[in-house]
């Protein structure tokens, strides 16, 4: 089934003294590759020690704490702190399974806990703290857990051979039960914390040798799935505070505008409605409960100043960027001199603004005192929010208690803070905890959303049609200038627009790659979003190198292959993939094609063919995706698997249906009608394949959905003979003849799905 | 004041008549496992059972529910057909981030209980009202067959392991 093979790598000892810093590559915050197993930071460390503010506040004072992952209490299971957030990517999962191998403990005898906001116990360091992002979690901490558990393993060992007057290395370790064989006798880790809580740190601790690994590298299921599928899962939305009333607010819908003056009159006489409360640029109706605070929204009558953008539209933004592109000075990211003589090749893309649209819609709960801010929600960066939520209340950050919650999808949109500042400054106006909800559409209106692009990408190429010259410039605003101003590049470089494109997978000689900033007008504000610059650069790249495949009439597949003969493992994952979906093995129907598309995104490989039928009408009916990937060492195969075929699905749905577009200086769409995402009778069979290798864990995430456009634009392509500059998907582009359309209705009339 | 029965216990609720099922459910009752997504019978996060029938909670005035027995996620494993689902739910390891879960299971057990033995066509015309932003659409169609057959379906694509084990 899969290609190479699992050599694990000898019994490792980690000398705890002498640790290695890991590197960041220049780029602190960019979700750079971040190299090796690499050993921990000062950041985030296996060898922190109870007593630690934030440590001592979340682990009620155990006997043995040996690190801020691991709590032994005299009693009970094992409890242990989750150093990133769980927002479906399965990292609570991976997570334990690295302290549980190490430890030796199993995964039905271990309690999770969220970690408390700290930058110094849980700071990812390639992204300068408590940041859930850039698929950078396992990567980051491989290594820091499976070194917190062993270090907890050797002392629970070293107290039950103190107690026994053996030789520690003659006890073993087996589902949190310390034995010695030898005389009969066994502890548990429960009976012996309070003898290691009072030993020192051991000074070396030996790692398991990969071919003993129990969890890691297995498919294990889902530590968080049993209470899911009861329900019974707590998320920011869920939290109940005695005394607390819900909001639901609205802000101006004109990007930048303020609110003027409102009549509450009728909202006061609504059923249940506590307050109406005032920002600058919101306004918020608290209730006895969700409904009433809705209710007397609608009753509400706002007066909004629309300031300086009330007549903005989309087209005039895509105008602008277009001529960035086209016109704009670019700061170089990459230039190996004078373009050499060929024939030239160009294309110009676009990509849309597009919403996140998590399934749980933006929430936060706080209760401010004159003493103390308490917050309930499910954030990506705890500690960013726990500052800010200090800069609004202006209490010290020590009076900020936030409780991070489980996060009903985050794809980006919880790496920002604006809906918990919104709810801190409303509720502390009032004396009780206030739950702030915001509606679906408030969601879609008010994103942060993923920033619109306009590229000009071109090449030069040889008689054969082969590149040697790689041109690429383009526009678009930065996330990172506002989210991390001093990760910025020198020369005002943000590496996150032109990743995946100054290092191409492929054998192209030289390159130019300019990124002409165009930053949005005040107001609209561009957030990260599900694959970050990849999921934007590789659909321009790789639909590009599409192009001339087909213009040197050369099989896709054969083309990027001929180009990637000094790469070996992304030649590993095109090979894989091409095998698995039989490529070129039979003739496919009409109107029916398979794109390709390949990415080395977040330190990892990947390859995905998409096969598609494209209707008569235009409609896109995708019929199968076959994924390859090699992610290095792997922890959870089965997650691998669910990431790569959510994230493939979630970039095939925008791809296909998501945009938002601007009028009058206001999102226009607002809920799942108008802002279109995949459904399951639209989402085909996802296989996915691996390679198996021993090379250092790569990111997962975000990879799958990276890729699929491109993929899908390729697919397109082949069916239909069209290429699509543009996204999404627009049908009109794809009706076969006029006379197909005279069908449109009839097939409309078919589908539809059944609300029982 | 309304009586409402939910999951075999009656709740007195004084309540508005237009107030949808959910936000009573949610903030009146007290039971948060059912889900806020859209508001318009958009997303299927809110779907309960009402009679066994799955009906979208966020447009359900509670005035038009009667005497007919609301089933939650909460109390939906009590059914021969949601106990299968759930059980399938984690065998196949479906849930990623889980928000829209509850109503997914609650769409899927009612699909089982009137047809035990579904076609991909009827999963997908049961279905494709619950949307999952995580895309986990590939298991919830191996989940739902494994419900209706017992035979257990493929969990993993991968042979990566040397020993391709599933746990």
């Amino acid at each position: 089934m899969s290609t190479g093979t699992f050599s694990p790598k000898p019994e490792q000892a980690v000398d705890l003294q002498r640790r290695q810093i890991l590197k960041s590559s220049g780029l602190a915050i960019a979700f750079l590759w971040l190299g090796g197993t690499g050993a921990a930071s000062a950041m985030i460390s296996a060898r922190r020690q109870p007593g630690d503010t934030a440590a001592a506040m979340a682990d009620g004072n155990p006997p043995f704490a040996p690190n801020a992952f691991i709590r032994v209490d005299s009693e009970g299971p094992v409890r242990l702190v989750m150093p990133s957030v769980e927002m479906g990517q399965g990292i609570y999962t991976g997570c334990c399974m690295l302290l549980a191998e190490e430890l030796g403990v199993g995964l039905d005898q271990i309690k999770l806990e969220h970690s408390p906001p700290s930058d110094e116990l849980y700071g990812i360091p390639a992204l300068g703290g408590q940041i859930t992002g850039g698929s950078t979690s396992t990567r980051s901490t491989w290594s820091v857990l499976r070194e917190a558990g062993a270090v907890a393993r050797s002392m629970l060992v070293s107290a039950a051979a103190v107690q026994w007057h053996v030789d520690p290395s003659t006890c073993t370790v087996d589902r949190g039960v310390v034995h010695h064989a030898p005389s009969g006798r066994s502890a548990s880790f429960n009976q012996l914390a309070a003898t290691a809580g009072r030993l020192p740190m051991p000074d070396k601790v030996q790692l398991t040798d990969p071919k003993d690994f129990k969890l890691i590298g297995k498919p294990i299921r889902r530590v968080d799935a049993a209470d899911k599928v009861k329900g019974a899962t707590q998320f920011g939305i869920d939290v109940r505070v005695p005394g607390m009333k819900v909001a639901t607010v609205m802000a101006c819908p004109t990007f930048n505008g303020k609110l003027a003056s409102i009549d509450d009159k009728a909202t006061r006489r609504v059923p249940g409605v506590v307050d109406v409360l005032r920002l600058d640029n919101a306004v918020a109706v608290v209730g006895e409960h969700f409904w009433a605070a809705k209710k007397g929204m609608e009753a509400l009558v706002i007066d909004w100043n629309r300031g300086e953008n009330a007549n903005l539209t989309t087209r005039q933004l895509q105008d602008a960027i277009a001529d960035s592109a086209r016109n704009g000075k670019g700061i170089v990211a990459r230039d190996d001199g004078a373009r050499p003589q060929g024939t030239l090749v160009q294309s110009e893309y676009q990509s849309p603004m597009l919403a996140h649209a998590t399934m749980e819609p933006m929430n936060c709960t706080v209760h401010v005192t004159h003493d103390r801010c308490e917050i309930w929600t499910g954030t990506q960066v705890p500690m960013r929010a726990a500052q800010e939520a200090a800069k609004i209340t202006g209490l010290p950050a020590e009076k900020v208690v936030l409780h991070n919650q489980y996060l009903g999808g985050g794809f980006g949109r919880r790496l920002e803070t604006d809906w918990v500042e919104q709810a801190v400054a409303l509720a502390k106006q009032v004396p009780y905890p206030l739950k702030v909800v915001w509606t679906r559409e408030e969601d879609i209106r008010q994103d942060h959303m993923r920033p619109m692009y306009h590229d000009v990408i071109s090449a030069v190429v040889d008689a054969n049609g082969r590149p040697a010259w790689f041109g690429y410039r383009t526009s678009g605003g930065s996330v990172l200038a506002r989210f991390a101003p001093g990760a910025m590049g020198k020369d005002g470089l943000d590496d996150d627009a032109v990743e995946c494109v100054v290092e191409l997978p492929y054998d192209i000689p030289k390159a130019r790659v300019e990124w002409i900033r165009h930053d949005m007008p005040p107001g609209i504000i561009v957030g990260w979003w599900r694959g970050v610059g990849p999921t934007h650069n590789l659909f321009v790249v790789e639909s590009f190198l599409d192009e001339l495949a087909h213009r040197a009439n050369k099989d896709p597949l054969e083309f990027r292959r001929s180009l990637l003969q000094k790469n070996a493992r992304a030649l590993g994952v095109l090979n894989l993939a091409a095998e698995k979906i039989g490529w070129g093995a039979h003739p496919l129907p009409p109107r029916v094609g398979r794109g390709i598309a390949l990415g080395e995104p977040f330190g990892s490989h990947v390859c995905v063919v998409v096969e598609t039928e494209v209707t008569a009408q235009g409609e896109v009916r995708l019929r199968k995706v076959v994924a390859a990937i090699d992610v290095g060492i792997a922890v959870n195969t089965s997650s691998i698997e669910a990431q790569v075929q959510g994230g493939v699905l979630f970039g095939l749905s925008a791809a296909l249906y998501s945009e938002l577009t601007i009028k009058h200086g206001a999102v226009e769409q607002g809920n799942f009608n108008d802002y279109r995402v995949l459904r399951i009778n639209e989402a085909p069979v996802v296989e996915v394949h691996r390679v198996v290798n021993a090379e250092p864990p790569g990111g997962l995430g975000e990879v799958g959905t990276a890729i699929a456009a491109p993929a899908l634009a390729n697919a397109i392509f082949a069916a239909t003979g069209v290429r699509l500059y543009q996204l999404p998907v627009d049908r009109k582009l794809l009706v076969q003849n006029p006379e197909a359309l005279k069908s449109v209705a009839s097939a409309s009339a078919r589908e539809g799905s059944e609300v029982a | 004041m309304l009586s409402l029965s939910v999951n075999g216990q009656s709740y007195p609720v004084d309540v508005p008549d237009d107030m949808p099922l959910l936000w009573v459910l949610r903030d009146v009752i007290g039971l948060t496992g059912t889900k806020f997504g859209c508001g318009m019978a958009q997303c299927g996060a809110c779907t309960v059972h009402l009679d066994g029938q799955a009906v979208r909670s966020c447009v359900l005035p509670v005035e038009a529910i009667g005497n007919r027995a609301i089933t939650t996620i909460e109390a939906v494993g009590n059914t021969p057909s949601g106990q299968k689902i759930q059980q399938a739910w984690l065998e196949v390891d479906v849930v990623q981030c889980g928000y829209c879960q509850s109503g997914q299971i609650m769409a899927a057990a009612a699909l089982l209980a009137r047809t035990p033995q579904p076609t991909d066509q009827d999963i997908d015309a049961a279905m494709a009202g619950n949307l999952c932003r995580c895309a986990t659409y590939v298991r919830i169609r191996a989940a739902i067959k494994q419900a209706a057959t017992g035979k257990a379906e493929i969990l993993q694509t991968i042979g990566s392991t040397p020993e391709g084990a599933v746990s």
